[in-house]
């Protein structure tokens, strides 16, 4: 049984749909990411699940419980909020035990609990003392303590890390994900960030203007996008989109990726595209990651297909650990991540390789991989 | 020449001429007005300390010869107040007291309740009635004297009734009571403003996370939302106390005779009719009337101001 079930999940602002239909479920100890651009929706979904915004149709379950329409504490959830949301008036104890003493538990009980969570957050020295006399970090801590002390079926996390600076950031993104290790708590995380989404999730749902675009494990959003979209939304620098035209002369079907100087690069099909639904002059949208795209020498030794061609160099980006290098391609940008000491400058003439063992096939009026 | 290039090549030549001439300039005007402001309590304090001869034969601004304390015995126990039979200001003065403190309590608190509940429980209509609380702010006091006397009329028999059927009015009829529902109800509108204007900017996600705790509508509003209100607690406490210890016409129209607040017994004393006119001890009554607001603002003044700015600019 999951622990969340999401089933056609509907909510209307008046006549603004902002859900169309979400359907996902979360296995125990699983980290769902919800990911997308500003507005579409990922945050009105955690407060769904939350009870904090009523739904307009469909169902929520927790645990096996219909929660669609339970108050937010009657629901066996925790939630960190963005601004973390301690309660000024309140020392840290105070703020991680106020949700037992609006249930009621006894003191004695609350004193325990609170310090059990401050021993597991290195926060006991913290307890007394207010939230506006902490640190970011320290209250990111404090909010989370708030939260691992209800031990609720499911934990929400909305944006937690946003307003951290980017040092910060990393290190309390390993602290959640160690979190997650150690405590197997299933986790609910909102974010806009694709990097927190790959490292954290055990399962992402891209989203966009309320619709689902694909759900899976990082590696299959990643590796195969279900649409554009989500091709162009996760990873950075973005996946390259070229267009093509499928071409089935001379024998097996290919790719030809037009140029506006030089030779058209013809390629195979890609390995995870559906050959059989291509047809001779079909329009095609070839995707393939930077790191994909690389000089022949350093090119996947282990890939299967690799195609050669030659191109110009327009920028050279050096980013420390990788160069990023921008060639002019069939009219449109393409980015190649190379070795950090690969020798190149802008103007210079040189032979890069595609990997196709990573590249995939879109089509340009459905967006939808083929 | 660009007015950035003039604003940068005038600004260091202007800025070591033009700061002890505005200085001057700014702290004479300044001076002036403490003094144009200051002056008329100097008078007051002064003729309160003089004997009545030395008032009506010598000068206004002239230092007493002969200090007193008299006048102030005399108008706190003593000075007969219009016709009544009671003598002194002292009883007035405790009528004002038992009005002003729960008036200023109740609309303080009710403003707080509406302003949390037309920010963070938002129902259908919630503008249109914030925009009709708005509108309480800006009826004149002498358009509702008539249907109030009305209401206060029918609370009076209502009390009556209750007297009959209990033994007890629970303060129905009652004219400092009266004056308490008046002000109470008349301020609602400034302080649901105040406050809603200040619950405005108070995080939702306080409000969700105490929600999620299990916090009820009325726990989220007590250990949350009022804790947190201090500085427009205290705007709303001077502003409620000032107009209310101050108001005159409610008063006058609602509380007659010996139930009559201080605003009415200082009127009644200074127009008297009969006899002569002690300016001395009309002028130790005005600073007793007027002390308890003076008090207010010297000891929370600072906190209106900032209240006033945290009001203003968020942040």
């Amino acid at each position: 049984m999951a622990t969340l079930e999401i089933a056609a999940l509907r909510k209307r602002f008046g006549t603004i749909e902002v859900l169309k239909g979400i359907d996902i479920t979360l296995e125990k100890g699983g980290f769902l990411v919800l990911v997308g651009p500003s507005g579409c929706g990922k945050s009105t979904l955690l407060n769904t699940i939350a009870g904090l915004e009523q739904i307009s149709s469909g169902e929520i379950r927790i645990a096996g419980n219909d929660v669609s329409h339970l108050h937010p504490s009657k629901r066996d959830i925790a939630m960190v909020f963005q601004s973390y949301a301690l309660y000024p008036n309140m020392s840290v104890a105070e703020n991680i035990g106020f949700g037992m003493e609006m249930r009621g538990v006894p003191r004695a009980e609350r004193d325990k609990a609170v310090a059990a969570v401050a021993k597991t957050l290195q926060i006991e020295h913290l307890l007394s003392r207010r939230p506006s006399q902490l640190s970011g970090g320290q209250r990111q801590r404090v909010a989370m303590g708030r939260a691992l002390v209800r031990r609720p079926s499911i934990f929400l996390f909305d944006e937690p890390l946003s307003n951290l600076d980017a040092k910060l950031r990393v290190d309390m993104r390993i602290e959640i994900k160690r979190l997650h290790q150690t405590t197997g708590s299933t986790i609910v995380y909102v974010t806009h960030d694709q990097i927190e989404a790959m490292t954290l999730a055990t399962k992402i749902a891209v989203l966009k203007n309320g619709e689902l675009q694909q759900v899976g494990s990082p590696s299959e959003i990643y590796d195969r996008p279900a649409n554009t979209f989500v091709a162009d939304f996760m990873g950075s620098p973005a996946m390259n989109l070229l267009e093509g035209t499928v071409t089935a002369a001379n024998g097996a079907p290919r790719v030809v990726i037009a140029r506006k100087e030089g030779e058209p690069i013809v390629l195979p099909i890609p390995a995870s595209a559906d050959a059989g639904k291509l047809q001779d002059g079909a329009r095609v949208i070839f995707g393939i990651r930077p790191e994909a795209v690389n000089d022949s020498e350093s090119i996947d030794r282990n890939a299967r297909s690799v195609v050669k061609f030659d191109a110009t160099v327009e920028i050279v980006e050096p980013a420390g650990s990788d160069t990023f290098v921008v060639i002019h391609a069939a009219g449109k940008e393409l980015t190649a991540r190379m070795r950090a000491d690969a020798d190149l400058r802008r103007g210079q003439n040189h032979t890069f390789a595609f990997n196709l063992d990573k590249a995939v096939l879109f089509d340009p009026q459905t967006t939808a991989r083929i | 020449m660009t007015s950035a290039d003039l604003v940068t090549s005038a600004s260091p030549r202007r800025h070591n001429g033009h700061s002890l001439t505005t200085r001057i300039v700014i702290y004479g005007l300044l001076t002036l007005f403490a003094l144009v402001y200051l002056v008329p309590l100097l008078v007051m304090v002064m003729t309160s300390l003089k004997p009545l001869g030395e008032v009506t034969g010598g000068n206004m601004f002239a230092v007493p010869e002969h200090l007193t304390l008299r006048p102030w015995v005399d108008a706190w126990g003593e000075a007969r107040i219009g016709v009544s039979e009671t003598r002194g200001i002292h009883g007035y003065f405790l009528n004002s007291v038992k009005m002003v403190i729960p008036a200023v309590l109740i609309s303080t608190l009710l403003g707080a309740l509406n302003g949390y509940v037309l920010t963070k429980w938002r129902f259908p209509g919630h503008k249109l009635v914030f925009g009709m609380m708005l509108f309480a702010c800006f009826i004149p006091f002498q358009s509702v004297i008539i249907p109030m006397a009305v209401i206060l009329g029918a609370l009076g028999r209502i009390g009556v009734d209750l007297y009959d059927l209990t033994g007890w009015s629970f303060g129905l009829g009652n004219a400092t009571v009266n004056l308490v529902i008046v002000h109470v109800i008349y301020g609602l509108g400034f302080t649901t403003l105040f406050f809603r204007n200040y619950y405005e900017n108070f995080p939702n996600e306080l409000v969700k996370a105490a929600m999620i705790d299990g916090a009820s509508f009325f726990q989220i509003f007590r250990r949350v939302l009022l804790p947190n209100s201090t500085p427009i607690f205290i705007v709303t406490v001077i502003y409620q106390f000032t107009n209310i210890w101050n108001d005159f016409l409610f008063g006058s129209t609602f509380a007659a005779g010996d139930s009559a607040p201080m605003t009415v017994a200082l009127n009644n004393l200074v127009n008297t009719s009969t006899g002569v006119v002690e300016y001395n001890v009309n002028m130790a009554a005005a600073i007793i009337a007027a002390a308890p607001t003076l008090l207010v603002y010297v000891v929370a003044g600072r906190y209106f101001v900032r209240g006033l700015m945290a009001g203003a600019v968020k942040g």
